[in-house]
């Protein structure tokens, strides 16, 4: 005998639309927390070529790329943060000893800061202090003033 | 002089209409709704007052707030909305982003005459998803509606797919939502009388709504008949 029960799908789909919106959310924020500081992977592509009603497939399909995006969102944040904590502390210990980080440029961007800027780890008074061993770490001054670009230009 | 003159006057008079929204479209997508308000105007230039109000608009906007806007509470709504009926907020634009999208590529928001100057004020300023349709053209109440078999959208070659969603009026779809406006239904040079529409999503709260087609509708007013 066959066993045929009709089932209200549309509590799953409202639920799996909720969680297509907490996923949204996340990947939104993601996105913003890398802006300027590494590429994050964000698209997903359409499921349907003109608006209408997913079905439970489609909206499962959809739940999971968007997981799939966030999980990778967060992954290279995280790598990006370690690169960035290490090269913190590369700038910490160049402060400290310069001369052990003979020429070494760190940027703002290194770093995951916006605008432009570098240390740099430089001898005092040029040839001299490089016989000397006189090193110190250099701050730029920052991004190149618009009028000093169109003067080049 | 009347009492009723000397009246100062709030909000929009008479209220925005509401449309309706097909029932098992509705249980699906608690919270989805549409409104609107109509008014005379006709395309042309933007006055002075509006093009200004652009340009202030233009200078209060940047290009991290363009990353930052899919956060806050009525533009991630939308583009919630955008992925639940299957569409690519990414590709396909909601209103919002896509005037951040053209003020970052174009450097400031452009006049484009009225009443899209007025969508783009009041969308820019709210957030809510507004168009415009010519309201001679419709009949009857708006509604969210899906396609019926065979159904198609005027001026557009083929059927649209059973199941599409559209705003309709009492005859036939004028309009693909979130999408294409039918052929003659849009604003048009000889347009007189203007329905300023607003579909609203969950998420979205009504008072934006009728805020937002208050500055549209004002800001057409103000520009003349």
């Amino acid at each position: 005998m066959g066993l045929r029960a009709a089932v209200d799908e549309r509590p799953a789909r409202a639920e799996l639309r909720r969680q297509v919106g907490r996923l949204e959310r996340e990947l939104s924020g993601l996105l913003a927390e890398g802006f300027g500081r590494v590429t994050v992977d964000y698209r997903v592509a359409a499921v349907a070529a003109a608006p209408r009603v997913l079905d439970l497939g489609e909206l499962e399909r959809l739940r999971d790329e968007l997981a799939e995006r966030v999980a990778d969102a967060r992954v290279t944040l995280h790598e990006q943060g370690e690169v960035e904590a290490q090269n913190r502390e590369l700038l910490r210990q160049m402060i400290a000893a310069p001369k052990d980080f003979k020429w070494a440029i760190v940027t703002r961007d290194d770093l995951g800061l916006p605008s432009c800027g570098a240390w740099h780890s430089r001898p005092r008074l040029g040839p001299i202090g490089m016989l000397m061993g006189w090193w110190r770490v250099k701050v730029s001054s920052g991004c190149p003033l618009s009028g000093r670009l169109a003067a080049v230009e | 002089m009347s009492p009723e003159a000397s009246e100062p006057r709030l909000g929009w008079n008479p209220a925005p209409t509401q449309g309706w929204v097909a029932p098992h479209i509705a249980a699906e997508f608690p919270g989805l709704g549409i409104s609107w308000v109509e008014v005379d105007g006709h395309p042309g230039r933007s006055p002075e007052g509006v093009r200004h109000h652009l340009r202030q608009l233009s200078d209060r906007f940047y290009g991290p707030q363009a990353i930052q806007m899919r956060e806050q509470p009525i533009p991630w709504a939308y583009r919630v909305f955008y992925r639940q009926i299957g569409l690519d907020p990414d590709r396909t634009r909601t209103p919002v982003e896509q005037l951040a999208f053209d003020r970052i590529r174009d450097g400031a928001f452009k006049s484009e005459g009225m009443p899209a100057d007025a969508l783009t004020v009041a969308i820019a300023e709210t957030g809510v998803a507004l168009r415009a349709f010519d309201a001679d053209r419709l009949r009857g109440s708006l509604c969210v509606r899906d396609s019926a078999p065979g159904e198609s959208l005027p001026g557009q070659p083929g059927e649209l797919s059973q199941g599409t969603l559209t705003i309709a009026d009492e005859k036939c779809p004028v309009g693909l939502l979130f999408g294409e406006t039918a052929a003659g239904y849009g604003v048009e040079p000889g347009s007189r009388r203007l329905a300023i529409v607003a579909v609203q999503v969950n998420g979205v709260p009504q008072i934006a709504v009728s805020e937002a087609l208050w500055m549209a509708a004002a800001t057409i007013e103000a520009a003349g008949p």
